[in-house]
């Protein structure tokens, strides 16, 4: 079955929004507010919709399972380096506590892996925004180096799928250093003539912006998307004034040349598997 | 224990990391141009522009003598006095700045010429015209260029290194320090008023962040650590120059895929595991 043939608008919903107190009782995990347009949504409708606001078109963060399931044929993805895991290296303080809670959800910030999309081999890699809003420590960027490596080696494509707060400050200088080893490997595999598709999600900042998530062959975004070196707090302390409500979001970035657009959840797949067959990539089996 | 007591407690403790935090701050230091001139002299020829947008003068740029080579030299300026360091912005550069250092490395490439890129930069400007005009962009170009490119670069930081704006110019062979030099992934008052929503223990995330040269060179990220040149003492250039133009010569003598090779294992060990 094609994965977005039930994917339908659904608008129905939205009346509901305004006074939730007269909606008849139902279990709290079935509903969830849109953010953005406070829209009441019942779970499974959301699910079903791309975990996109059937009302006001929201793009809900996705799990790393979730933004796998969106990307890869059904049942292709092969993790590689699910083992390597977040140390307290620098013995900085208060970080123990941090990691031991993050890893309650994963073990590292990113999951790379091997998949098939639309058929065609892919080395994918996905940020995790629930390991401390998938921030860059040396395990992060030595699993994205390692993914470029293999895709050089396989002479495969690779895409990457960001979502990050930047580089983890409780990893210090060793972090920041990952900045220039992924993109070394991002370089290598661009010098062996092979394709990099970078997907920005909400957030993606910092160290992460500075470096292979602006290094993509094709850069692509979810709407909406807040994508930025310096997040708008920092500027708005150093300007002491209020940003433009549309600032660094993907389609002020479209819109400024520094992506190449701005592709809806439900086109993602379609988009991405398209352009991989454009760079000559083929189908297996 | 009376306020006054644990006041003085506290200014008791002592944060040596912070105390070089301070130090390369110190407004008093010499910065990049001083370096230009005590090492090259009058052989050094200024080059400006991106040709993409316009002169960012937080960085200055240009081709040098050392001895008899010609060498690309790059730094980051924060400027002498408060005209200055107005007009330099601080040493926080614009994406066109880290567009020019490119520019002028691929020249330099070209040209099979060294590249000297002195560093001294709390960071790489955080506003609305350098956002709008792409700033991660052109620091991960920089990344992506520097890590392949086909002459020998060697980077000093001589004040502060800060974060991505630094790193911007140093994907080299070889990363010096200054001994008073620090280089850190955020500032320790960003990461105190971050992680502990404080911005006064500034000092204990110094220590925490591992940012003195002494710290990047037990945690094997850089090479050398350099001695604190004084301004009256010629005799350190000298030296600094010489052991500069030697680092220069073993790197200008391997093939550059050698060279870009060892670039590449340099970083690629940081952080690798088994």
């Amino acid at each position: 079955m094609d994965f977005f043939a039930f994917v339908k608008p659904k608008n129905e919903l939205e009346a509901s929004s305004n006074k939730p107190e007269n909606v008849p009782f139902v279990p709290e995990e079935m509903w969830v507010k849109c953010p953005k347009c406070n829209a009441m949504l019942l779970t499974t409708d959301m699910e079903e919709n791309l975990h996109v606001c059937t009302h006001c078109g929201h793009h809900f963060r996705l799990s790393v399972r979730q933004r796998i399931e969106l990307l890869a044929d059904r049942d292709s993805f092969r993790e590689h380096d699910a083992e390597l895991t977040a140390k307290n290296i620098l013995d900085f303080p208060g970080y123990d506590a941090k990691l031991e809670k993050a890893k309650r959800n994963a073990n590292e910030s990113v999951c790379c892996g091997e998949c098939r999309i639309g058929g065609i081999k892919t080395v994918l890699c996905v940020m995790n925004a629930e390991f401390m809003m998938g921030s860059m420590g040396t395990v992060t960027g030595e699993k994205i180096t390692r993914a470029f490596e293999y895709a050089t080696d396989a002479g495969l494509p690779v895409v990457v799928c960001t979502v990050s707060g930047g580089a983890r400050m409780q990893e210090g200088i060793l972090s920041l250093m990952q900045m220039a080893k992924t993109s070394g490997a991002v370089k290598r595999h661009s010098d062996a003539g092979l394709l990099y598709i970078t997907i920005l999600t909400d957030p993606t900042t910092g160290g992460v912006t500075a470096s292979f998530a602006m290094e993509g062959d094709i850069i692509l975004a979810e709407p909406d998307t807040l994508v930025a070196f310096a997040g708008p707090r920092v500027i708005e302390q150093t300007m002491r004034q209020k940003l433009p409500r549309d600032f660094q979001t993907s389609e002020f970035v479209l819109q400024k040349g520094f992506i190449d657009a701005v592709v809806s959840r439900d086109k993602l797949k379609s988009t991405v598997a398209r352009l991989l067959k454009m760079h000559g990539y083929a189908e297996v089996e | 224990m009376s306020n006054a007591a644990k006041e003085k407690d506290k200014e008791k403790e002592s944060f040596p990391a912070y105390e070089k935090v301070m130090a390369a701050r110190d407004s008093k230091k010499l910065t990049a141009v001083d370096y230009i001139s005590k090492m090259f002299g009058d052989s050094f020829i200024e080059l400006h522009g991106d040709r993409r947008f316009s002169d960012d003068k937080a960085v200055v740029g240009g081709i040098a003598m050392l001895y008899d080579t010609p060498v690309t030299i790059i730094g980051i300026e924060k400027g002498r006095n408060t005209k200055e360091r107005v007009e330099r912005n601080f040493g926080q550069a614009h994406p066109e700045g880290y567009r020019k250092a490119l520019r002028l490395m691929k020249q330099a490439e070209k040209f099979h010429r060294p590249v000297l890129c002195l560093v001294d930069t709390s960071g790489a400007y955080p506003g609305i015209g350098a956002e709008e005009r792409g700033q991660g962009q052109a620091i991960a170009e920089n990344l992506m260029e520097m890590m392949t490119l086909k002459t020998p670069v060697l980077t000093i930081v001589i004040g502060e290194g800060g974060s991505g704006g630094a790193l911007a110019l140093a994907v080299a062979d070889e990363v010096w320090m200054l001994e008073n030099s620090v280089y850190s992934v955020i500032s320790p008052e960003g990461c105190a008023s971050i992680l502990w929503k404080d911005s006064s223990k500034a000092p204990q995330a110094a220590e925490a962040l591992r940012m003195t040269a002494q710290d990047l060179f037990d945690l094997r990220v850089i090479e050398r650590i350099i001695r604190q040149p004084r301004a009256d003492d010629q005799a350190m250039f000298e030296s600094l120059k010489l052991l500069v133009s030697r680092t220069f010569e073993k790197n200008l003598a391997l093939d550059t895929a050698e060279l870009t090779e060892q670039r590449y294992a340099r970083f690629r060990r940081i952080g690798a595991i088994g």
